[in-house]
C-alpha cells in the first residue's frame, strides 16, 4: 500500500475498469485494476451484477423445486450442480439411491466434467486471443454431449435430472451406445486438441510462469478443483469423501508442478483423460435395477411431500470448477430454512489479486480464464 | 409488431427484359433493407445462460453467419443488435440501459431467454429486473430457458422481416428530433429508481401471473418461527425431532 | 460425525480451560463469539487438527438469532468436515473476522454481511459484496421488506420528471397518496407456505 500511495504521487499510475461488459470477464465479471505503466499494482473484483438471489427464491419454493435453479448456477455444466445439491439432501432425509442410479449420475457428471473442461480451455485460448478457432473444436464436442444430454433429460443445458434417491429417466440403450460412441471418440478430440496447443509454442510463452500461485496460498485461500490440483495439492474429493461410487473407478488425480496457467490449462486436459477412463469403467459395469429409489419416486409426481426433518446438512462434491457445497437446513417443512451455497467459482476469485499482482495488464484476462469462473455461479 | 411486405411496384416483365440488358432495376427500400438485414451485427455482450447458446449459435452447427449475424462486436458504437442473453440484474439495468444508448442508430434489441423477457424464474427476486423492456423497447422477444440457438436464429430471421417491412423515407432515425436515448436507471436504496419508464413500459391492468397460478408467487418469507431448534442430540439417545 | 465432534469439543475445552462450547448435531457452538479467532489460530495450528482450509462460512436467520456457521476441513490430514457456529443477536450482529488466518474468508464474510448484515470486526474490506452501497437492508433476513415493482413510488415520480419523462396521472396520484401515508410500495404480503 505504500508504495501504492508513492507510485499515485507522482501520478504515473492508471485506474482502468473491465466490465462489466468486456468480451472477456466470461460473463459480467468486472475488475478495477490499478496500473503502473503495464503492470498491475492492484485489482479489486467488483461483482454482483448476475446475483439472481437463488438463495432467497430457495427458500420458497420446494425441494425438488430448487434442483431447477442449481442448473442455472454453473449453467455450462448444470449435472454437477444437481449431484451436489441431491447428495445434500439425500443426507439430510437419509434417502438411499440405487445402484443403477448412481452409475447413471457418475457417468452424467463425468459428462457434464468433459463439456465444461473442453469449454473452459476453449475459452481461455478465446482469452489468450486465439480467437475461436479452438473453441469451436471445444463446442464441436460439447454439442455431441449436449445431444446425449437432450435425448436423456429433454433438454441441452438446462437438465434438470437429477431427483432425490435417484434420476428422473432412466438411461436407455440408445444413449447408452451414444454415449458410448462419444467416449470412445474423445481421446481422439484430446489429441488433435493436444497437438494444436499442448506443445504450441505461443501458447508456452503466454501462459507459463504467468499466475503463479503458491500451493500453500491456494490452500489457505481456499482455492479448489483444478485451480488447486494444478499447484500440486493432491486434493479430489472424489478421492476425498467417496461420494457416489467414485471409489469404484480406477483413476489418477493430475497434479500440476508450478501452479501457472499452463499447469491450470495442462491439468484440465489431463483430467478430461481421467475422466475417459472413468465413464469406460462405468458404461461397462452399469448393472441393471431401478433408476430411482422406490420410496422416493412418488415425490416425482408431488414435491410437497418431500419433507426432511428438522436438522443441517452440508453436502460437497467435486465439480468441474472446484468444491461445490451446498448447506441446507430443514424446519421440517416442504420448504428449506435455509440454503447456502458454496460456490467455487466464488471463492476461487479469492486469490485472483494475489495471482495478478506483478503481472502485465495482458495476463490478467488469461489468469482470469485459468481460473474458470461462470458468473452464475460467482453470484448466484 | 405488423409486418408489410417489402413489394416492388416494378411490372416483373419489364424488370426481366431489363435485366437482359444489364440494367437492374429496384426500390431503394428494397436495397437499404437488403443490406441492413444481410449484415446486422451483434453486440458480444452476454448476461447469464442464455450467452452461452448465444455463443453455440455462433458455432458451427448452428452457424448464425448464414444469417449474416457472426460478427460480434465488442464495442456497442460498432453494432446494431443488443442481445440482451440472460438475466438483468437490478445492478447491471444501468449499464444495459447505458450500452443501449451508445448504439447508433438504427439499432435493435432482441430479448432472448425467460429472463430478458419477464424476469423469468428469477422474477420474484429482490435484485431481478422482471423483463428489459421496462427500460429499453424491444423488437424481438425470444422465450425459452435457455432458447435453443435454432428459436435464436428463427428470432433473427424475425427481426429481419422486421427490417424489411422499414421505409427508409419513414424511417424514423433519419428524421430530425429522434429521442431515443432513454433515462439511465439509477441505484436506489431498494432498487432501482425508478422502477420502470413509463414512456416505454405500463404494468399490466391484471397480474397474469395470479390468473396462472392461482395465487401469486410468493416473494416472502416462513411468518411462523421454525421447528428447528438445533438442541444438543446426544448420540445414545437421539430426541425425535420435532416437524418430522 | 458425534464422536468426530465431541473430540474436537473435548481437546478445545482441556486447551481453553473455562471455555463456554456445546456441541448441536454436528457441530460445536461457541457461546461468546469473541473466542472465535484464538480457538480457529489453535484448530488451523494443532497438529491434532490442522484444520487448514476454512470451507465455508455462511449465515443464517433463525428468528431470535443470527449465526454463522463455518466449514472446516484439513487438506493435510483428510478429515473434515468440522463445524462451528457461532451465535450473534440480530440487532448489533458483531463477529470477529477470519480474514488473518484464512484468505477464502474474505469474500465470503463481505457476502454474509450483505445479505445479512452480520459486520466481522477486523476484516479490512468490509463492503457489500453482491448489492450496491447505498443498499438498504439486509435481504436474506427472514423480515425484509420486498419492493414491489409494478408501483411508482414518488421519488422514482420526481426521478423521471427531473429528466423529463411523462408520468400518467394515475401513477403520480398513487405514488403521493402512497406519501401521504408515509408507507412503501411493498410486494404482497407473504403467505404462510402451504402445507401439502
Amino acid at each position: 500500500m505504500a508504495l501504492l500511495n508513492e507510485i499515485k504521487k507522482d501520478g504515473e499510475i492508471l485506474e482502468i475498469n473491465f466490465g462489466p461488459q468486456h468480451p472477456s470477464t466470461h460473463g459480467v465479471f468486472r475488475m478495477r485494476v490499478l496500473l503502473e505503466g503495464e503492470t498491475v499494482r492492484e485489482l479489486k473484483p467488483v461483482m454482483g451484477y448476475l446475483h439472481r438471489n437463488q438463495e432467497q427464491i430457495a427458500e420458497n419454493t420446494t425441494y425438488a423445486g430448487i434442483i431447477g435453479f442449481t442448473d442455472r448456477m454453473d449453467y455450462i455444466n448444470a449435472l454437477s450442480n444437481n449431484f451436489s445439491y441431491c447428495l445434500t439432501a439425500e443426507k439430510l432425509a437419509s434417502v438411499e439411491v440405487p445402484e443403477r442410479a448412481a452409475y447413471i449420475r457418475v457417468i452424467m457428471a463425468e459428462l457434464a466434467r468433459l463439456v465444461n473442461h473442453a469449454t473452459a480451455v476453449g475459452f481461455l485460448l478465446n482469452d489468450l486471443g486465439s480467437f475461436f478457432t479452438p473453441l469451436l473444436y471445444a463446442l464441436r464436442e460439447r454439442e455431441r454431449i449436449l445431444d446425449v444430454f437432450e435425448a436423456v433429460t429433454g433438454s441441452r443445458m438446462m437438465c434438470n435430472y437429477f431427483r432425490f434417491g435417484g434420476v428422473k429417466r432412466d438411461l436407455d440403450e440408445n444413449s447408452l451406445t451414444a454415449i458410448k460412441t462419444i467416449v470412445r471418440k474423445f481421446p481422439r478430440f484430446l489429441d488433435e486438441f493436444e497437438a494444436l496447443l499442448t506443445s504450441n509454442e505461443i501458447l508456452c510463452m503466454r501462459c507459463q510462469n504467468v499466475g503463479v500461485l503458491p500451493a500453500d496460498l491456494a490452500i489457505n485461500a481456499g482455492i479448489t478443483g483444478p485451480t488447486l490440483r494444478a499447484s500440486g495439492v493432491n486434493y479430489d474429493i472424489r478421492k476425498i469423501d467417496r461420494y457416489g461410487l467414485y471409489d469404484r473407478f480406477d483413476f489418477k488425480v493430475p497434479l500440476g508442478k508450478k501452479g501457472d496457467v499452463y499447469d491450470r490449462y495442462y491439468v484440465r486436459i489431463l483430467e478430461m483423460r481421467e475422466s475417459v477412463k472413468i465413464l469406460e469403467q462405468a458404461l461397462q459395469a452399469i448393472p441393471a435395477g431401478d433408476f430411482i429409489h422406490p420410496k422416493t419416486a412418488p415425490l416425482l409426481r408431488n414435491p410437497r411431500n418431500f419433507k426432511p426433518p428438522a436438522g443441517e446438512a452440508y453436502g460437497r462434491t467435486e465439480s468441474p470448477k472446484g468444491e461445490l457445497g451446498f448447506y441446507l437446513v430443514s424446519d421440517g417443512t416442504p420448504q428449506p430454512w435455509r440454503c447456502h451455497v458454496r460456490a467455487p467459482s466464488l471463492i476461487n476469485l479469492s486469490a485472483l489479486e494475489t495471482m495478478c499482482l506483478g503481472q502485465k495488464i495482458a495476463d490478467i484476462m488469461i489468469i482470469l480464464g485459468s481460473i474458470d469462473i461462470v458468473l452464475g455461479e460467482t453470484d448466484r | 409488431m405488423e409486418y408489410t411486405e417489402n413489394n416492388s411496384t416494378i411490372d416483373p416483365a419489364l424488370r426481366d427484359k431489363m435485366t437482359k440488358q444489364n440494367v437492374f432495376v429496384t426500390t431503394l427500400d428494397f436495397i437499404y433493407n437488403w443490406g441492413r438485414r444481410s449484415s446486422v451485427w451483434p453486440m458480444q455482450f452476454g448476461l447469464a445462460c442464455c450467452a452461452i447458446e448465444m455463443i453455440a449459435a455462433a458455432a458451427a452447427r448452428y452457424d448464425i453467419a448464414r444469417f449474416g449475424a457472426e460478427l460480434f462486436r465488442a464495442s456497442p458504437r460498432q453494432a446494431d443488435l443488443m442481445i440482451v442473453a440472460g438475466t438483468v440484474t437490478k445492478k447491471m439495468a444501468p449499464n444495459v440501459v447505458r450500452l443501449f444508448n451508445q448504439m447508433a442508430e438504427p439499432k435493435y434489441v432482441i430479448a432472448m431467454g425467460a429472463c430478458a423477457v419477464s424476469g423469468g424464474p428469477f422474477a420474484d427476486g429482490y435484485n431481478v429486473l422482471r423483463g428489459i423492456d421496462r427500460f429499453i423497447p424491444v423488437d424481438i422477444y425470444i422465450p425459452g430457458c435457455p432458447p435453443r440457438p435454432e428459436v435464436l436464429l428463427h428470432g433473427l430471421m424475425q427481426l429481419q422481416k422486421k427490417i424489411d417491412s422499414q421505409s427508409i423515407r419513414k424511417a424514423e432515425w433519419y428524421q430530425k428530433g429522434l429521442k431515443r436515448e432513454f433515462p439511465i436507471p439509477e441505484l436506489g436504496p431498494h432498487g432501482l429508481v425508478p422502477k420502470f419508464n413509463p414512456e416505454v413500459w405500463q404494468p399490466p391492468e391484471t397480474d397474469h401471473r395470479a390468473t396462472h397460478y392461482g395465487h401469486v408467487i410468493r416473494t416472502g418469507k416462513k411468518t411462523k418461527a421454525p421447528n428447528l431448534e438445533p438442541v444438543a442430540v446426544t448420540p445414545s439417545s437421539p430426541s425425535s425431532s420435532a416437524g418430522a | 460425525m458425534p464422536l468426530m465432534i465431541n473430540s474436537l469439543k473435548d481437546a478445545l475445552e482441556k486447551k481453553f480451560p473455562g471455555i463456554k462450547l456445546r456441541v448441536l448435531r454436528d457441530s460445536v457452538l461457541l457461546e461468546d463469539p469473541q473466542d472465535l479467532t484464538r480457538i480457529t489460530q489453535y484448530i488451523k495450528e494443532s497438529p491434532d487438527f490442522r484444520l487448514d482450509y476454512l470451507s465455508s462460512i455462511t449465515a443464517s436467520d433463525f428468528l431470535d438469532y443470527l449465526e454463522t456457521i463455518y466449514h472446516f476441513y484439513s487438506i493435510e490430514k483428510k478429515s473434515g468436515p468440522w463445524i462451528l457456529r457461532v451465535r450473534v443477536p440480530r440487532k448489533n450482529a458483531h463477529v470477529p473476522s477470519l480474514v488473518s488466518l484464512y484468505q477464502s474468508a474474505e469474500l465470503q464474510e463481505r457476502e454474509a454481511y450483505d445479505l445479512f448484515g452480520i459486520v466481522y470486526d477486523g476484516h479490512p474490506d468490509l463492503r457489500r459484496l453482491f448489492l450496491w452501497e447505498g443498499f438498504e437492508g439486509h435481504p436474506l433476513l427472514k423480515d425484509y421488506e420486498q419492493e414491489d415493482t409494478n408501483t411508482l413510488e414518488s421519488r422514482d415520480v420526481e426521478w423521471l420528471k427531473a429528466h423529463g419523462v411523462k408520468v400518467p396521472e394515475t401513477m403520480e396520484k398513487n405514488a403521493a397518496e402512497l406519501k401521504a401515508s408515509g408507507k412503501r410500495a411493498l410486494a404482497e404480503k407473504p403467505a404462510e407456505p402451504r402445507q401439502a
